[in-house]
């Protein structure tokens, strides 16, 4: 008897790589239940998106001069990057409870991979992320954007601001699984994705801030990811006659940029949260 | 018989606390073993080392044969946890929670969805499944933990107080679901507060104080070093006659107060001891105004444990 008990284990299977694909599913589909769920937590990417268009396009947009377009052209894919920034957001929070409750534990006695707990969370971000591209991009037509280029560009300007969103997550993941509740997870981030989104071409033209502002808006990678939007579209984009050289090459930055935050932050989450749950 | 856990000198200190200093557990085979101890003994921190959640500052682990330190993952795929906090997904519903603990237990989908049904009815949850966790109460969190515990069959068990908080009818359903999988070969370690649980369900007890085993036995072994049940009775007034009526029913000396009304003896059996004993005394005309079992609660068997190890060393 104890001889078939112990023969099990193999009977069940290994963790290969279908193992651990299954596993980020898994993972992915919980935090999608959840939202769905919760619905009122997604306000930041349903509800928040369509207030800002309208607040920026009717309020502050009747103020702000755009050489070459309207303001509607002009604000879009800043606004689309503005509220993915804010919304990655959703990821440490969502980590940090996660982490606050015994579920983690759970996933730890099973013999699942480890880091699919991450990309899970990872990857369900990054489909919120896309609602909320798809909400701004709804809502900007309606408010009178237009992009002025073929379907590729258009979508090539979404991926690549989707890639930055993604890259995005894993920083916030790494704040999420530092911060010790999800109050404390969520003010570390406004502190760090505000000045982010803000300090920025998102909203505003560059070339009116004072110069060491500037310098650090043209460096944002906000700015550069925003850029690549507006030059993809073909929409107005005062930043290319700025001479700093992420201003210059917005596509490519923008995808050294997300990719160089996924080669460090990854990595850092994942021995965050082993660090995190083994004592 | 093969253990199917073994644990060798394991400790571990959290700050200025020593939570575990140097257990040695050993689990054979289609056996339970209960692990009693007060709050704070060490019980679940023992648990959470066998169950790979805690690394152990020295000493070393097998569950399963596999090594819980260097083959955590061989471990996990053999155990199932009911741990003391729920561990559940609050948001989720009592059947996706299961259905997705299957599915991490690399279970097809279709085969975890019918063992959920299947442990869901055997733990009175089916009205609730399809309810968030969220809303469950702590019983019912309990129930949930304990089927999540058993999705994967896993050939070994760790329950972590896994009564603590449930009315009696669902205990006694619990108690009966261990039972039936341990007939069928399933090796358990439970923790419990509770002597009558131990007593009920496991084969051998080990009792934690401060980190350290300071009994380990069977429940009959224990009970003998903590004295077992006790029978208490008071009397309308002092009746001498008294002694030689309850004298067949106890074992061992029969102690009275010094008013004489208030006697006390060590029993053995206790199922229908009390009628017996009234029965009895009535029938000699002697006025019974009180008269219970008292079990040994865990408080006794901690005295009395702790008393033998001081009467030990004053030996040495």
């Amino acid at each position: 008897m104890s001889q078939s008990v112990i023969s099990a284990p193999s009977a069940r299977g290994g963790s290969s790589t279908g193992g651990a694909i299954k596993d980020v599913w898994v993972m992915t589909k919980r935090n999608l239940r959840h939202i769905a769920r919760e619905p009122l937590q997604m306000s930041d990417v349903t509800i928040q998106p369509v207030l800002f268009t309208l607040l920026f396009v009717y309020v502050f947009g009747s103020g702000i001069p755009i050489p070459g377009g309207s303001y509607a052209d002009f604000v879009l894919a800043g606004l689309l990057l503005m509220n993915l920034t804010t919304s990655s957001m959703g990821t440490a929070v969502g980590l940090t409870t996660d982490l606050s409750t015994g579920v983690v534990d759970r996933f730890r006695t099973m013999p699942m991979w480890g880091p699919a707990v991450l990309i899970g969370r990872s990857i369900s971000d990054v489909l919120t992320s896309m609602m909320c591209a798809l909400i701004v991009a709804v809502t900007g037509l309606a408010v009178g954007w237009r992009p002025d280029a073929g379907p590729a560009p258009i979508l090539a300007g979404f991926a690549i601001a989707l890639l930055f969103a993604y890259a995005m997550a894993w920083l916030c993941g790494c704040v999420g699984l530092v911060a010790k509740s999800a109050e404390t997870a969520q003010s570390v981030g406004f502190l760090v994705l505000f000045p982010l989104a803000f300090v920025s071409n998102a909203l505003v033209p560059t070339h009116g801030m004072p110069g060491v502002v500037q310098v650090i808006a043209d460096w944002n990678p906000v700015s550069a990811v925003t850029a690549a939007c507006r030059q993809l579209w073909h929409n107005p984009n005062p930043s290319a006659t700025s001479s700093a050289w992420p201003m210059q090459h917005p596509v490519v930055i923008s995808i050294v940029y997300s990719l160089a935050l996924i080669a460090i932050c990854a990595p850092i989450a994942s021995v965050l949260y082993k660090r995190r749950t083994t004592s | 018989m093969a253990n199917m856990i073994e644990a060798r000198g394991l400790t571990k200190r959290f700050g200025e606390t020593q939570a575990l200093a140097g257990i040695d557990l050993n689990v054979p085979a289609g056996t339970i073993l209960g692990l009693l101890g007060p709050n704070g003994a060490g019980k679940s921190t023992a648990l959470r080392i066998m169950t790979t959640l805690t690394i152990p500052d020295s000493g070393s682990c097998l569950v399963g044969g596999f090594d819980v330190l260097h083959e955590a993952a061989a471990v996990r795929r053999t155990i199932g946890v009911a741990a003391q906090d729920a561990t559940l997904d609050e948001l989720l519903t009592g059947r996706e929670n299961l259905v997705m603990v299957g599915e991490l237990g690399r279970m097809r989908r279709s085969a975890a969805k019918n063992r959920a049904e299947a442990l869901l009815v055997e733990f009175d949850l089916t009205e609730a499944a399809d309810r968030v966790v969220k809303g469950y109460s702590g019983g019912m969190k309990r129930r949930l933990d304990l089927a999540a515990s058993m999705m994967t069959r896993p050939p070994i068990l760790f329950l972590d107080e896994p009564t603590t908080g449930l009315d009696p009818v669902s205990r006694n359903r619990v108690w009966a679901i261990v039972r039936e999988l341990v007939s069928e070969g399933v090796t358990v370690l439970l923790t419990t507060q509770y002597l009558e649980e131990a007593d009920q369900l496991a084969d051998r007890v080990a009792v934690i104080d401060r980190g350290r085993v300071i009994a380990d036995g069977t429940p009959a072994e224990l009970k003998r070093v903590t004295g077992g049940a006790q029978l208490e009775v008071t009397l309308s007034q002092a009746d001498t006659r008294s002694r030689h009526v309850l004298a067949p029913m106890v074992e061992g000396e029969i102690i009275a107060s010094s008013d004489g009304r208030h006697l006390r003896a060590p029993v053995s059996e206790t199922r229908g001891l009390v009628t017996r004993a009234v029965r009895a005394l009535d029938e000699a005309n002697i006025d019974v105004e009180d008269i219970a079992v008292h079990q040994p609660s865990l408080d006794d068997v901690f005295l009395r444990l702790t008393d033998k190890k001081l009467t030990q060393k004053d030996a040495a």
